[in-house]
């Protein structure tokens, strides 16, 4: 498994969790190294300008080479953001386009970044969210939020309800940050690890 | 329109020294009551919905003892982690933060300079920076900002601060009324409604809690987004549920233990 390093937020908490889990993974850049993972997590938080790594270049092709070979990929947070056509916050960039539709910014009737423990209105069947239960509470910390689409199986509600989880096939994306929201969070990414 | 989901977090701050948690503790359960990475284990399975470790003798010695500390915490913890206490530079903030802290808490280092909040904040995202606030009433409905520990005045308005922090690029505000803190006798809802109604990030309020009530007090009149103590939760690890039922039952969204 590999944990793509495109120089973007804190990688060691997501390493420590899968350390945590006895998985094994890699942190790298490198697209041959990439290349050979056979699973791949994409985390990351700040700005979808930070994404502009995995837009263009060699690392970009790799990707879009796996995710068309049905390679299994987690995006967390700004990985998520990525996996959507793009974003708002850096409308020059394009994402994977896994998942249709761009994101938005938080409106200003609410407070941003939306930070916290917030629920899982889960939607539909899940891989990732196997045994969590809807209702249960994941922690949150993101300023832009991405749309409801056909591959949302679960949806959080601020301001309106967003995109917590997608999924289609081998392609999961969660909003939430898995290996900061305790033993709920190992779970889904323990889900992932094993399949 | 209000969010009606996002919970209301109960935070539990340690405060440390030469790397041992300080203040009143009773876990008998634990082997090593002082230990920090233990303690905020504890605090976790409880049911805290975040830690907040403070430094409160932040030497230059106790650095690297510090650094050591928030490692082994980080390792084990899988709940948000603050770390505040004597950070004064962007290279110490990177430090506490490369070692596994989620945020930084900044505090007498942001008024000193308050470009120390951008810097950090375009390093590593808003999300990472937390400005802490030390505020003194001043008159009826103004508080003033206090440093090095609430020894210190400034002359600077806490409201002010609060909406110039925000501009720099601060990610929330964890806001201590000095004149509550130790004293158990409830929150300053008054402050912390001004300085949470005046921004567009999360306040978390802080001093004075002493009972389950304060924290439905301070969520209801005080309009805080989190709240944090650190003796309550040491009278024993049923404290946090004990929070959690109560404001459940009062109307305001928590997060509850599975």
């Amino acid at each position: 498994m590999a944990i793509v390093d495109y120089g973007a937020g804190n990688l060691a908490s997501v390493v420590k969790a899968l350390k945590h889990l006895g998985r094994q993974c890699t942190v790298t850049n490198d697209p041959d190294i990439v290349g050979q993972a056979t699973k791949w997590i994409i985390p990351g938080v700040g700005n979808f300008k930070a994404t502009a790594p995995l837009a263009n270049g060699q690392l970009s092709h790799t990707l879009r080479n796996g995710v068309s070979a049905g390679k299994p990929l987690l995006g967390i947070c700004l990985g998520l953001q990525w996996m959507f056509e793009g974003s708002a916050e850096a409308p020059e960039l394009s994402g994977l386009g896994a998942f249709p539709g761009r994101c938005e910014r938080f409106s200003d009737r609410v407070k941003s970044p939306h930070v916290g423990w917030n629920s899982l209105a889960i939607a539909g069947p899940s891989r990732l969210l196997a045994g969590i239960p809807s209702g249960t509470y994941v922690y949150f910390t993101h300023s832009y939020r991405a749309p409801v689409c056909a591959e949302t199986v679960a949806t959080c509600r601020y301001e309106a309800p967003f995109t917590a989880v997608a999924e289609r096939s081998n392609l999961f994306g969660v909003q939430f940050h898995p290996e900061k929201s305790g033993d709920v969070g190992m779970q889904i990414l323990e889900n992932f690890c094993a399949l | 329109m209000p969010c009606e989901t996002l919970a209301k977090r109960i935070i539990a701050c340690l405060d440390v020294n030469e790397g041992r948690v300080v203040k009143g503790i009773q876990f008998e359960q634990l082997r090593d009551a002082g230990d920090p990475a233990e303690l905020a284990v504890a605090h976790s399975a409880a049911g805290a919905d975040e830690i907040v470790l403070l430094d409160i003798t932040a030497t230059a010695e106790s650095r690297n003892t510090l650094l050591d500390t928030v490692r082994r915490t980080a390792n084990q913890l899988f709940i948000p982690f603050v770390v505040g206490g004597g950070i004064r530079s962007l290279e110490d903030a990177a430090a506490v933060l490369d070692c596994g802290a989620d945020k930084v808490a900044l505090n007498s280092a942001a008024i000193a300079k308050p470009e120390v909040i951008s810097r950090v904040a375009e390093r590593y995202g808003s999300q990472a920076v937390v400005v802490a606030i030390d505020a003194r009433q001043h008159t009826p409905m103004s508080w003033e900002v206090y440093v090095w520990g609430g020894r210190k005045p400034t002359g600077i308005d806490a409201q002010q601060w609060a909406i110039q922090a925000e501009q720099l690029g601060a990610g929330e505000i964890l806001l201590t009324a000095m004149d509550r803190d130790g004293t158990q006798t409830g929150f300053d809802c008054a402050l912390t409604r001004t300085i949470a109604t005046s921004v567009r990030i999360p306040v978390i309020a802080s001093g004075g809690a002493g009972q389950p009530q304060h924290f439905v007090e301070v969520f209801q009149e005080g309009a805080a987004d989190a709240a944090l103590a650190a003796s309550v939760f040491h009278f024993g690890l049923k404290s946090v549920e004990a929070i959690k039922q109560m404001l459940r039952e009062a109307g305001i969204p928590v997060r509850l233990a599975c």
